[in-house]
């Protein structure tokens, strides 16, 4: 049969291929890697993070299809893969959160959450009538006491902390980027620098041309509230992307072929 | 609740209070149960553990309070098994706001809920009939607290040690035992604190004595 190899064990979830695999939840991941790159990092005082949003036409708003939520007032998310799947898992983590503020009257702890969100996602691979979400996302949040925190969920309903992680298609690139950053000693504004530096390094100019940087960023600087980098930092990051991570590049960021 | 049932019921009206020190609360309530005059339990144990370091003190109607605090442990319990880690003071005190507000209309319950967690240190809210939520650093309650708000707010003042809070808090409910008739028995105290609980109780004969009487 097309397609390599996994025969009939690969067309609903509730089937386990002989080697024990399930092959639906593979074939989601691979969405996500087939979408741009989004990286999120943790440094001693919050969590930055940064989005390579291709722009498949010049007749799009600027800033439109964001792929940086906001689920709390504490907590981020950005995400990599099918994109509308991924908006109905952003109302996923937020009524998560609304309901934990309503029962229990503070802040959602972010492992907690991510928890919450993954057993979301990992319902949807058990089951062949049901397809599993085609996106992975990161979690990011700073808090009074538990200081910053960073996760990242993937299709297969499985989540981990981290100090810094990568989805998408350059996603094994940035990884490498990231581990030479010695994020426990950086601040955030340290870091949004890095962030964009390391976007700009792991866009691939030949296949994909222009591309918008989305930043976000939360932690002391913020007060502990997640929005997005402001323009003025964020225009400063990128100069200093460009004249480190690559040539060629017009001011807005756009190349011109 | 309505008062014209034809059953009476038990009520714990009393004298109940909480104090936060640097490091932890200290509480303390009477131990007098009335049915209408008569004393169905001169024994009670009105300082109720919700959690490790998360206790509740109770007046009002006992078979209520009873409840909502057995309804109130099983949430946090399972809440601090999901979160694994201990539970906070202020989501003890917001599950049972939770529970007082939403059946204000069936229920008769005043709650003062005390304890210490990592995040805040010692901390003590109050409950009220009605299902409001206040965090205060002194609170009183009961039918017997009327008597003593004046000593409060001339004894109390804030960063007290713990044998200070200890000797507050016994002063203060055996001068409301002396005076309100629903209140009486031995003084339950308990000091709450990282290290843990201390629970202790002084008997009638050992009460601080307010009159030469």
């Amino acid at each position: 049969p097309p397609g390599g190899g996994s025969g009939t064990y690969d067309l609903s979830a509730s089937t386990f291929s002989p080697d024990g695999r399930v092959f639906q939840v593979e074939y989601a991941m691979k969405a996500v890697e087939n979408s741009s790159t989004a990286i999120g990092i943790r440094c001693k005082d919050g969590v930055v993070f940064g989005v390579e949003k291709l722009i498949l036409s010049k007749l799009y708003e600027q800033g439109s299809n964001k792929r940086i939520f906001n689920v709390d007032r504490h907590v981020g998310m950005a995400v990599a893969g099918l994109l509308a799947d991924a908006r109905s898992l952003s109302e996923v983590a937020r009524e998560e959160a609304s309901n934990f503020r309503s029962n229990y009257g503070h802040n959602i702890p972010l492992k907690y959450l991510s928890e919450r969100v993954a057993m979301y996602v990992h319902a949807y691979t058990l089951y062949s009538a049901v397809r599993p979400f085609g996106c992975s996302f990161i979690l990011g949040s700073y808090d009074q006491d538990d200081g910053p925190q960073l996760y990242m969920v993937d299709p297969s309903g499985i989540s981990f902390g981290y100090w810094g992680c990568a989805i998408g298609k350059a996603k094994q690139a940035a990884k490498t980027e990231i581990e030479k950053l010695q994020m426990k000693d950086m601040t955030c504004r340290e870091l949004v620098k890095e962030v964009a530096k390391i976007i700009y390094i792991v866009h691939d100019e030949v296949k994909d041309k222009a591309f918008e940087l989305e930043l976000s960023w939360v932690g002391e600087v913020t007060n502990g509230k997640h929005e997005l980098v402001p323009k003025d930092i964020r225009v400063e990051a990128e100069k200093y992307a460009k004249f480190i991570g690559c040539d060629g590049r017009t001011e807005d960021g756009y190349t011109t072929l | 609740p309505t008062l014209y049932s034809a059953n009476w019921m038990q009520f714990i009206t009393t004298t109940i209070m909480a104090v936060e020190y640097d490091g932890g609360v200290v509480i303390g309530a009477d131990s007098r149960t009335t049915t209408g005059a008569y004393i169905a339990n001169r024994v009670t144990d009105k300082l109720t553990p919700i959690h490790d370091r998360i206790f509740c003190c109770r007046s009002g109607s006992a078979a209520d309070t009873q409840a909502i605090a057995d309804v109130v442990t099983y949430q946090l319990g399972f809440h601090s098994i999901e979160l694994d880690e201990a539970p906070l003071v202020q989501t003890a005190a917001n599950l049972f706001k939770a529970s007082c507000y939403r059946y204000r209309e069936e229920l008769m319950a005043g709650i003062i809920v005390a304890g210490w967690d990592k995040r805040r240190g010692g901390q003590v809210y109050t409950v009220p009939v009605g299902g409001m939520l206040v965090r205060q650093p002194v609170s009183v309650g009961g039918s017997g607290s009327t008597y003593i708000y004046g000593y409060m707010d001339s004894n109390y003042k804030p960063n007290m040690t713990k044998d200070q809070c200890l000797r507050l808090v016994s002063g203060a409910l055996s001068l409301a035992m002396e005076r309100d008739g629903s209140s009486g028995g031995v003084v339950r105290l308990a000091a709450i604190s990282e290290t843990g609980v201390d629970r202790q109780v002084i008997l009638g004969n050992q009460l601080p004595k307010w009159s030469t009487a």
